[in-house]
């Protein structure tokens, strides 16, 4: 099963990469709001169902893959593939 | 003749580059340093633990995030349980926050760009076993190199934990609260960004690193008394 997990800075939290982002896009003409950069991470999990796979990706993401003190987490699961 | 060198091991991750130079200003200022591997599943019998700077796995995914897992560092976390004195630079506090060990988190420098300067610190705890030979509220001149040093100081964090602050002004990574090390509210973990080991001989600009690295011999030194 495969599976994307998107790691993205907290709400509040500072994001120095999303502001150079932002000013980047801005000096080439794109009026653009805020911008913030995460990150995204493509897994295959061994997994019999979604929910399954969602629970060990869970267990990932609190272990490794985000620190829950600046990041939160999102995790998309593809069921068919 | 009673043995008066403690040792002092010095954890070697791929990718630590400053693991020599602990090693180094450690045996100078009166230690024996004991290098180990970040395989080792069991600690040689030692008085204190350094966590040496570098890039361990390539600061991949979050600097510190996979090194936390090595055989080595549960060995030093069951250490540091214990009551095992514990000293983490730059990585090494990458590495100890990551862990738990110690509270927050350091992220990219808010200028997005790697420092490397003398930077003057204020040591804002004389109390702890890393800082024992320092004054309260004494300023001392270390190097920092590095590209994620700027401390996120997380909400519950006591304020008395803030060990180690950046003079104000000179803050080189946007680190919260001008936080430059932090040490466990039980007193035997610290970490700090600045590099004590690269500033024990004033031949080399500073020598003030020298009374942190001092301090953790001293206090490794009343283990190995107590021990014997």
């Amino acid at each position: 099963m495969k599976a994307t997990v998107l790691v993205r800075p907290k709400d509040g939290i500072l994001d120095p990469q999303g502001e150079a982002v932002q000013s980047s896009l801005r000096q080439l003409g794109f009026p653009v709001g805020e911008a913030r950069v995460g990150r995204v991470i493509d897994l295959e999990v061994n997994a019999d169902t979604g929910p399954e796979a969602r629970a060990e990706i869970e267990r990932m993401c609190e272990r490794l893959l985000a620190n829950p003190l600046i990041e939160s987490y999102e995790i998309e699961v593809v069921e068919d593939a | 003749m009673k043995e008066t060198r403690p040792r002092i091991g010095v954890l070697v991750f791929p990718g630590s580059n400053d693991d020599r130079d602990a090693a180094w200003a450690l045996g100078a200022l009166g230690a024996e340093p004991v290098l180990v591997w970040h395989g080792e599943e069991k600690l040689p019998n030692l008085d204190a633990v350094v966590l040496p700077g570098g890039f361990s796995y390539g600061d991949y995914l979050r600097a510190g995030a996979i090194a936390r897992f090595s055989p080595a560092m549960q060995a030093v976390s069951a250490y540091a349980a214990e009551g095992g004195l514990v000293l983490g630079i730059c990585n090494g506090f990458q590495i100890l926050c990551e862990a738990g060990l110690l509270p927050g988190v350091l992220r990219p420098n808010t200028s997005l760009r790697f420092v490397c300067r003398d930077v003057p610190v204020v040591v804002e705890r004389a109390d702890t076993p890393f800082t024992a030979r320092c004054a309260g509220g004494e300023e001392l001149v270390i190097p920092v190199k590095h590209g994620e040093g700027c401390y996120h100081v997380p909400s519950d964090l006591p304020a008395e934990l803030i060990a180690l602050r950046y003079v104000p002004g000179e803050n080189p990574n946007g680190s919260e609260d001008d936080v430059a090390g932090i040490v466990s509210a039980e007193g035997n973990v610290f970490g700090l960004m600045p590099h004590p080991e690269h500033a024990v001989d004033p031949l080399l600009g500073s020598g003030d690193g020298a009374l942190l690295l001092a301090s953790l011999v001293d206090a490794a030194r009343e283990r190995l008394y107590a021990r014997a």
